[in-house]
């Protein structure tokens, strides 16, 4: 019988032929953590008075939840996070770097076949790099930092394979709100999902990374795509160590496979106050807005932003309308700024925010006020995520975004995009 | 009654039902805004705090939370179990977890049941006995039983946590 992509990466993490089900202790290639969750493993490890992580080489902090700081506390607690790194020899990307997600992926940290745990539930990212990777808590990041390993049950894998292409203005961001929407949220707890066919062949990079972003939101353990062309040149001038492509077994055994054909998807829209309570943007379009945030380790690439600034090139937003914009990264902040494309979005009335979470995880940069309405790219809309549970927030698309600040309403972007 | 890192769980835990639904997050749990701490008492006094702002003052020592499907979703955040602990809760019960949280818990050594729920009401007493595996619902007198947890994941809640397991073991060991 054969092997699932995530059968054969966890075989080789610990020199031992198993299957979905087998209970198994895997050596782990990266360990990342942030500025939320950081602290509270760090105070773990201290506690087993070991001295020091495994391979420091191999941990990496990012410093993005709460940057740069609003208060003291948090102030405090991104010292702490520093002073523990440089004790122990452990690379810092400190405030204004980025979003951890982006920064790991650009900085070259994950190859394929890695296995990499973070403290964030939205590290399964990294397996549009044909990587197993997903969010730990802190505690086991405690017991990885002290052992570079993690026990864990094998997943089974729910096999998605699209069908077709998307049209024009439909993204990567409209097929997993669909895709969440029509699996539910937890449509596969438990399970890994593999984005396969021609829909996923012909993204690029940044919207890949949109895909097994969000994974975490139908309750998957992790997703992930087969590397191809897009990923090795992807990968060329960021990694300069060896690596080997994993691919399916022919006679792989999975949890299920579903066929889809997405040629006519059209924008979907989240809505107030789960992700999976997704609707195509015909049903949603009018609902008046207040804030737009463009950003976050889901859509604040150079891509995203490029395309929000080709609907409002020459265009004003809303008068009254706030549309918040955050760069994932310092590298996708100085390519969109070389290009023009932040010039453009700010002479639209954008203000734009430094690199890192932005105001997504509810901490600063743009609480909504009480009964205000927030369309976002991000990748969650539950009640009080930005701050205050009297908002209502809404995602889609970085062009859905864009169009809808033209507007102050939830509108469809193709007619933008002619 | 809060329970310590290191405390082995009682064999028989008593305490009253406060009832959630299916897919409750852990935003729902506690609120990012208030995650940037290390004062785990102040993160308790959150606790559910945008379902219920008057959620903790509800709450009598070693009472339970149960859910239904899908508790924990969401953040990977370890806040949640540890405001969940910290508050006093003895041990949630759902009909199904979010694997993160459902981690982060064992990990903790705060104790957490997967069984049916579905006929558990808002202030039922209930009797979870950890020998038997049963969950007791004094009201109704219907006992369900609770999934058995990996054995690993006894080893570690019966250690009191990750950390004391690790300290002890220095290694993980799946091997019976």
């Amino acid at each position: 019988m054969g092997k699932t992509i995530v059968e054969k990466i966890l075989s080789s993490h610990c020199n031992e032929d198993i299957r979905a089900g087998d209970y198994v202790v895997a050596r782990v290639d990266l360990a990342m953590s942030h500025d939320s969750t950081g602290p509270i493993a760090i105070e773990a490890f201290k506690k087993y008075e070991e001295g020091h992580v495994w391979d420091s080489s191999k941990v990496c902090f990012v410093l993005d939840h709460a940057t740069p700081s609003p208060n003291e506390r948090v102030s405090n607690l991104h010292t702490m996070i520093k002073d523990f790194a440089t004790s122990q020899g452990i690379k810092v990307y400190d405030v204004g770097e980025g979003v951890c997600h982006q920064v790991v992926v650009e900085k070259g940290l994950v190859c394929p076949g890695d296995f990499v745990v973070g403290t964030d539930s939205h590290t399964c990212t990294y397996g549009a790099l044909n990587a197993l990777s997903f969010g730990v808590g802190s505690t086991d990041m405690s017991g990885v930092l002290l052992t570079g390993k993690l026990w864990l049950k094998v997943p089974e894998v729910l096999k998605i394979i699209y069908k077709g292409t998307l049209p024009r203005g439909v993204f990567s961001k409209d097929l997993m709100l669909y895709t969440i929407g029509r699996i539910g949220a937890a449509g596969a707890d438990y399970l890994a999902i593999e984005f396969a066919g021609d829909g996923i062949k012909a993204m690029n990079m940044s919207e890949r990374l949109v895909m097994c972003n969000m994974s975490i939101e139908c309750g998957a353990k992790a997703g992930y795509m087969e590397a191809d062309e897009v990923t090795l040149s992807w990968l060329e001038g960021r990694v300069n160590r060896a690596f080997e492509p994993v691919f399916d077994d022919l006679d792989a055994k999975f949890a299920d496979v579903y066929e889809w054909d997405i040629s006519d998807l059209t924008p979907q829209v989240a809505c107030p106050h789960t992700v999976d309570n997704v609707f195509s943007v015909e049903e949603v379009q009018g609902e008046e807005i207040q804030q737009i945030f463009i950003g976050t380790c889901t859509n604040g690439r150079l891509e995203d932003l490029r395309i929000a600034a080709q609907i409002l090139r020459g265009r004003r937003i809303k008068e009254g309308l706030r549309l918040l914009v955050c760069p994932a990264s310092r590298d996708v902040m100085l390519a969109s700024m070389k290009e023009g494309v932040l010039l453009s979005l700010v002479e639209s009335g954008a203000t734009i925010i430094p690199p890192g979470c932005g105001p997504c995880p509810g901490t600063h940069l743009g609480v909504p006020a009480d009964g205000e309405r927030v369309l976002s790219t991000a990748n969650r809309n539950f009640k009080g995520r930005m701050g205050n549970n009297k908002a209502e927030i809404f995602l889609a698309s970085p062009a859905t975004c864009a169009a809808s600040a033209i507007e102050g309403r939830v509108v469809d972007p193709r007619k933008y995009l002619n | 009654m809060k329970r310590e890192e290191g405390d082995v769980v009682k064999p028989i835990l008593k305490g009253r039902a406060h009832v959630f639904g299916d897919d409750i997050n852990t935003d729902y749990i506690i609120a990012g805004k208030y995650t940037k701490t290390l004062d785990y008492k102040s993160l308790a006094s959150h606790l559910f705090e945008d379902l219920d702002p008057e959620f903790t003052k509800k709450l009598l020592p070693g009472d339970f939370i149960v859910a239904g499907r899908n508790f924990g979703c969401g953040s990977s955040r370890e806040q949640a179990p540890i405001a969940i602990k910290y508050a006093g809760i003895g041990a949630v019960l759902a009909r199904s977890f979010s694997r993160i949280f459902f981690r982060n818990a064992i990990n903790l050594g705060l104790p957490v049941f997967v069984c049916d729920t579905s006929n558990i009401r808002a202030e039922d007493p209930l009797e979870i006995d950890l020998k038997e595996q049963v969950v007791r619902n004094c009201r109704t007198k219907k006992t369900c039983v609770v999934e058995p947890l990996a054995p690993v994941m006894m080893d570690i809640i019966n250690e009191g946590g990750l950390v004391p397991y690790l300290k002890k073991h220095k290694d993980f060991n799946l091997k019976k």
